[in-house]
This record gives structure tokens, sequence and C-alpha cells, in this order.
């Protein structure tokens, strides 16, 4: 039976990842994510699943990357710090077309920062945190549901595309407490690991139309070879400039083939909004707050808010950007969605951001404050 | 409250261990009990007892977009710190309630009423703990705003409370309702 | 190579190997290749796993699953892959920059937990596929091309440092003693829990080169003269170019994590079942 009940937004997280399919965790304490691993060690043992605590953050993601290419569903949770050590096998688990699930709850702060408070300054490392081109799926959950349901849509997403995912919740939405609808088995999908039955020509790597590989799980039979090394459609490195380049592209088309698949974002009112508050997270259910009152005072203010923050809902954004006249774009770091809202409004219209880096949330009347500058 | 939406906003602060996260959790659980939207959130320090704590809670008749505390319609403060901090922050509509056993210096001129109760000592002396100060603070506050039933709140209580601690929790709350219906007599 | 065993664990589309002329590092493969033939090692359910390094890509050529990893991270992922699937077979193949160095945290930790891992370190004393830099291995007063005027480091003493870690199996032997080194090949993929084999092997090109010793042939007597025959309780002081060679500890008492954690859901569900 569904049932609904109040969750913390890290235990949430930890059910929608059961729900899922999740049967290994292999992370190292942090705040503000230990909860989703302390919940996880009492739960997955029962479910037939491992839990165990890894010596640091770089074995914690090498560990659900042996996990999941040996088959099963795996997924680690840190915060900013460990997912700065977690970036060199990131990219390995991306090169491999390995699916994982690593979640990154946001706190305040470059470097230690502010262990217990909140920020979004991991926005731009959670796209580009690994060297070179490679594909990554972003999500940013705004409340205590939405770490259920983006946890599973992250699982989905990981293990239809094959790439590493990345749920961004901030600290907030980490310990927020809401009430959870847990939905029943079978009543939400849940994409499980495809294999083919064969591979023509040993090409474990070869990409189908939709531009997707689907290498064999470890011990199915089959033999394959996983590396890290730029390599063919057969597994095995090369230096062949043409195989090289086809790897790359191939690597990072991936995404913007299947944009139905990780395109996800919620907006209110802007059709004929004259200022959109545009934000990701929590923040922007204070921006949605914010949106709501205005409109009630008659401005045509509206809201926009990605769940899936990377690959950025550009066509969306592009569109808006043609109606709208400015964007206030709101966030807990110095402007990183900003740049993108930037990069696609490029001119059509005006981008203003209002930045906070105190640890806190955004406060009602600061929106306002900001929003009341721009209102024509 | 909003008349709006039913928004109602709780804001209990203390120090780390004075059970504040725990009283937040309770009415959030009362609060789904009795079919609101609920949000409870927490602010701490890297201390586990000791150091600022604060522990919201939303209650709504509609979905809740912001999950902060806007103006506080109830604010329980169990320190200084927390009576200096927030207290000014209580909605006009709202009241507060001080722990006067440590709130020494009980704040003035506030948009709203301001009660002071010495409820550390009367919980040391009464149940044999200062930490029931909260939940008699608990029962003091359910019956005096009347925003949710005590039921919901006394079911919510047994459920979190453990097991060989449920009988004094629950006459702390009780008496904490005693003590309300005491000063609204007066 | 001629035998059977060689053709049938060999990805012979993917040979001649890498390796330079002289290397120890095919002899190194075909001890394991052996030992896993000798014990008739089920391929499809054999992963290697590997990190950075000359001898990682060792895997390469392997007709069986194989994961060829990041710099020093090999352990920690065949931890997911051995945890997630304790049928399989998992053998971590690793260089002595690999795993004393850069892995050399991963390294302790899996002997700690005790998971069922053969583990081959091959250690040639120094960074060979970056052209002979200083390694945790390489000898005092070594030459490399990061320690032109000799090392002034020490080398890790590696098979003690997994024992105080907790290795329940660990041995030692060089591409010289070819037999040996397969025979506890063998008896640490026998072994459950976590296994250690410490594997000299010459680099003559790089480390061979820079300190007297450029024909492969010096290199293995060097491996040869300074190799002393471990015999339990009579130890002795060792010259610090001296290693000893054979079967140094075992322990059959430690039960393996992988079972621990069998016995552990059992437990969870049989809680579980006596609640509901």
């Amino acid at each position: 039976m569904a049932q609904t009940l109040l969750l913390q937004g890290n235990e949430a997280c930890a059910e929608g990842a059961l729900y899922a399919g999740c049967r290994f965790y292999g992370g190292y304490p942090i705040t503000p994510s230990s909860e989703i691993a302390e919940y996880l060690a009492r739960k997955l043992p029962l479910a037939g699943g491992t839990f165990v605590q890894m010596e640091d953050e770089i074995a914690s993601i090498a560990s659900i990357i042996g996990a999941s290419m040996a088959g099963v569903k795996a997924m680690t949770a840190t915060s900013g710090p460990g997912f700065s050590l977690m970036q060199e096998n990131l990219d390995l688990a991306a090169v491999t077309e390995t699916p994982v699930v690593i979640v990154d709850a946001m706190r305040g702060g470059p470097s230690t920062g502010m262990p217990t408070a909140t920020g979004q300054g991991d926005y731009m490392q959670a796209r580009w945190g690994s060297h070179s081109d490679h594909p990554v799926v972003v999500l940013a959950p705004a409340g205590a549901q939405e770490m259920f349901d983006l946890t599973v849509k992250a699982f989905n997403i990981a293990e239809a595309l094959r790439l590493p995912v990345v749920l961004l919740p901030e600290a907030v939405v980490s310990h927020i407490r809401e009430a959870v609808r847990i939905p029943d088995p079978g009543e939400m999908e849940v994409i499980d690991r495809y294999q083919p039955d064969d591979y023509e020509g040993n090409g474990f790597f070869r990409r189908d139309e939709r531009g997707l590989a689907y290498p064999p799980v470890l011990g199915s039979g089959f033999h394959p070879h996983y590396t890290g090394l730029a390599h063919a459609e057969d597994g095995f490195p090369s230096n062949d400039p043409g195989v090289v380049r086809k790897f790359v592209e191939g690597l990072n088309q991936k995404v913007a083939k299947n944009l139905d698949l990780v395109t996800d974002f919620e907006e209110e009112a802007v059709e004929d909004a004259e200022v959109i508050l545009a934000s990701f997270g929590v923040t922007g259910r204070a921006c949605q707050h914010v949106a709501r009152l205005l409109r009630k005072q008659g401005h045509r203010v509206g809201y926009f808010r990605p769940r899936i923050v990377w690959p950025f809902p550009e066509a969306r954004v592009r569109e808006l950007a043609h109606t709208a006249d400015t964007f206030v774009v709101a966030e807990l770091n110095l402007g990183q969605m900003r740049l993108e809202v930037e990069r696609i409004a490029c001119g059509e219209a005006r981008v203003v951001g209002l930045h906070k880096v105190d640890g806190s949330m955004l406060e009602i009347h600061e929106i306002l404050v900001k929003v009341n500058e721009v209102l024509p | 409250m909003s008349a709006l939406t039913g928004r109602y906003e709780i804001l209990l602060s203390g120090s780390g261990g004075q059970g504040i996260i725990l009283s937040g959790i309770v009415l959030a659980e009362a609060g789904i009990a009795e079919g609101r939207k609920v949000v409870q959130t927490a602010s701490y320090g890297p201390e586990s007892r000791g150091g600022a704590s604060r522990s919201q809670v939303i209650l709504s008749r509609e979905e809740i977009d912001y999950p902060g505390v806007i103006s506080p319609n109830f604010v329980f403060v169990l320190t200084q710190l927390a009576a200096d901090k927030y207290a000014h922050t209580v909605s006009p509509q709202g009241f507060v309630l001080a722990d006067s056993s440590w709130v020494e210096a009980v704040p003035q001129n506030l948009p709203a009423p301001i009660i002071a109760l010495r409820l550390s000592e009367e919980a040391a002396s009464r149940f044999g703990m200062a930490l029931f100060a909260n939940v008699i603070g608990l029962g003091f506050f359910i019956e005096r705003s009347g925003v949710l039933r005590a039921e919901s709140v006394t079911e919510a209580l047994a459920r979190r409370v453990p097991k060989h601690y449920r009988e004094a929790n629950l006459e702390a709350f009780t008496f904490g309702r005693e003590l309300a219906k005491q000063q609204s007599g007066q | 190579m001629p035998e059977v065993f060689v053709k049938e664990f060999a990805r012979t589309q993917h040979l001649p190997t890498i390796w330079c002329p002289g290397c120890g590092l095919g002899t190194s493969m075909r001890i394991l290749m052996k030992a896993l033939a000798d014990l008739e090692v089920d391929r499809n359910r054999l992963v290697v796993v590997s990190g950075i390094g000359c001898s990682s890509r060792m895997v390469g050529y392997l007709d069986c699953n194989t994961v060829h990893t990041t710099h020093g991270r090999a352990l920690a992922l065949a931890t997911g892959i051995k945890l997630s699937r304790p049928e399989l077979t998992v053998v971590a193949a690793m260089g002595d920059g690999d795993a004393a160095s850069i892995g050399g945290n991963h390294l302790i930790h899996a002997a700690r937990r005790n998971v069922d891992i053969t583990t081959l370190v091959l250690n040639n004393s120094n960074y060979g596929m970056t052209s002979g830099q200083t390694s945790p291995m390489t000898p005092h007063e070594s030459v490399t091309t990061t320690a032109p005027f000799g090392n002034l480091e020490h080398k890790f003493h590696l098979c003690d440092m997994v024992k105080g870690a907790g290795a329940t199996y660990i041995a030692r032997a060089s591409t010289y003693h070819y037999m040996l080194a397969i025979r506890l090949v063998k008896k640490a993929l026998k072994h459950r829990g976590f296994s250690f084999v410490e594997l000299l092997t010459q680099c003559p090109v790089y480390f061979g080169r820079f300190n007297r010793m450029s024909n492969p042939s010096d290199m293995l007597r060097w491996l040869r003269d300074n190799a002393v025959k471990y015999v339990p309780g009579k130890e002795k002081e060792l010259r610090d170019e001296q290693y000893y060679i054979g079967e140094l500890f075992r322990d059959e008492t430690k039960v393996e994590y992988g079972e621990l954690l069998r016995q552990l859901r059992e437990r969870v569900r049989s809680w579980e079942a006596k609640r509901s």
C-alpha cells in the first residue's frame, strides 16, 4: 500500500533509491549527506543489498562503479568536499558508460566552508568538475517529495543513458521534513539494466541510432574490456584520430540526442510575464512564493525552476527570453546558473542576479526588494 | 495565521539537546494526521549538545511553497540567546513563550504577548528532568493556540519518544495544557 | 608463447604487448595465466581489475572480464564488484606506484576489510610507464629520473604493511622464481579472504639502465641473488636489498567480509520475520 510519511529529505532520497532498485551503497560520512548512508545501512541488508563504508570518497565512487559494472544498481552520497574527490572517477563512469547515482548535498561556501549551512555553490562543479568533455545529468530537488521522485528519476536516467547522474540538493533540502508519498511498487516507472543478447563482432561499446551503447555486465558470459582510455567500439584503447573523435563526440552527443528524457522544469504564470524569477532547488520555492504574491498584487511576474539543471532547459529559456523583459536569477552562489541564463537570453532579455552566500536561505523580503528594483 | 491559506508558522529555538528538533517533528506529524500540509526545517551548529538550534514548522491548508518562516505565529525560546534573536520576529497575531529558567532578561515591547514561565525548573521538580520543559511548552502552546488537536499531538508524541519515557512525556504535555488554562483563567 | 593455456587466456588479436623487450611483465602475466589455468577458473566468471601503469595494461591481454580503472583505484572498484557479485572470482593486478603510492589508502583498507580479492602487486621498483621516476618501492640510493643523485627515501615493506592492515594471505616471489610464483598465486587464488602477492619484476629499460643493470639478465640475477627463502621461526636480519620469498603469512580463522555480509542479511531477515 502506498503510504505517506513525514520524512527528512535524505530519508526520502534513500527510500527513492530503494524503490528504484538500488542494492549497493558505498560511501564516506559527510554533513549534510550522512543520513542517506545511515538510512541505507539499516535498510539495505533486508533488501538483500550491500552497504559498505569506504575509506574515502574516491573509493566510494570507485566501489559503486564496480558494483554497477557487475549489474547492481548503485549510489553514493556526499557533500562538496567529497564531491570534489569524486570527480576523478565520475568521468570514468561516463566513459565506461556505467550508470551510477551520486548525491551531492550542497553545504555553504568553498573548501570546508559551512558544513551545517546551506548553499548552491556546486552548480558548475556538478557539470564541469571532471576533466575534459564528458556527459553528466544533474537534478535539483526542491523538497522531500522531490528527493524521492527525482532519486527514482536519477536512477532511470542513469540506466537509460548509461551515465553518471548527480542529485544536487541544498543542505536545507537534505534536512527538510515533509510529507512524502511513497508509491506502490509498479506505480512509478523503474528502468532496469538493458543488455542485448549478442554483440556483433564484440562491439560492446557500439552506439545505436539514439547514440546509446550498452556494454555487458561483468560475469554475464561476455568478455568485455572496460577502460578509461579513449577506446574503439570493441572497448580497446586506440590513438587513431578517427576513432578517438568518434569516442569523444559519441559520448557527449548521448544527452543532446535524448533531450526528451532529460528535460524537466516547473513554471508558473510565465506566458505574459514581464519579469521571470528563475531559480533551482528549494531557493526556487522562495521565488515561487514571491511570484504568487506579486501576481496577486497585479504585477506580471512569473516563475521558472528547472528540476533537471544539466542539461539546462535551453530551448524553453530561449522561448521565455523572447516574451519576458527580465530574468531575475536567484541562487545561493555568486551567479553560476545566471551564466547559463545570460548565455541563452543573449540580449533578448535582461538578466539580473540575486545572490546570497552567507549559508542561509534567501528570504522573501530579499527577493521582493530585488524584483521591485526591476519591475517596470 | 493567514486566513487565505491557513499558513501557520512555528519557531522553536534553544540549545542542542533540549528537544527542539523532536518537538518540531511531533508537531509536523500531528499536522499530517490532521490532513495539513507541513514543512519542518531545522538549523543547527556543529555541536550535538549545546550551541544554538532552531526548529521551524509550517502548517497549511494549501501546498507550501516557501518552506522558511516569514512571520511566526508562535515563538518558543528556551535560552537567552534564542530569546534575544527570535522573540521580536513574532507576528502581531501570535505569541511568545519563554522558559524563564534560562531566559533571565525577558524581551519587552514585542509586537505580541510574551509569556514567561520557569519551565525547566518545573520539569526538573515534577518529572525529574529539565529536558521535559519543551514538552510542557508544547502542551501550553497547543492549549492556548488550538491550532492542532491535543489528541493528534499526544499520538505523535507517543510514537516519537522512547517507550520508557512515554508516560512522563504525556504527563508533561498535560501539565503544559493545565498551565495554559490557568493563564487564561487569570 | 606456445602453451595451450596462453592461447586460451590471451586476447591474441591484441598481441604483441606494449611492454619493452626484456620486461618482466610478460613473465608476470604468464604466471597469472598459468595459475588461473591450473585451477580451471571459469573465465566467464573471472574479473581482473587493474589501475594505471605498465603492469595495469595486462588486463587488456587477458581473455576474460577486465576493467582498467583509474590510477590507484583498482582495489576500491574491485571491492564493489566482489561485494555485489560474490560468485565472481576477482583479481586485482597493480604496479608498485599504483598500489603503494596513489592507491596506498585503498590497499590498507581492502586488506583490513578482508574482502575475497586476490591482489597481485607487480613491483618493478619504479614508474615505468612515465619513464622511470621514483616509486615508493625504489631502493634507497637507486638512481631514477626524479632521483638523479640517488633516492633519499627508503622503500616500502609492503608485505609487512598489509599484514598489519589485516590481509589474511601474504606471499612474495619474483619473475626469476617462476615456478614458486605460480604456486603462490594459486594458493592466493584459493584463499578465501584478502590475499596479497608481491611479485618483483625487472624493468631493464628504466630502472635497470640507470642502475647498471640494463641487460635483463643482470636484473634477473639481481632478483635471484637478493632473494632469501622465508622459513617461519628462522627470521634473520636482511640487508636493505635483500627480500624474503615464499608464503609469509596465512590466517584461515578470520571470516571473509562477503561471508559476514551474507550472515548479516540472514540475521536481519530472521529478525524481521519474527517481528511481523
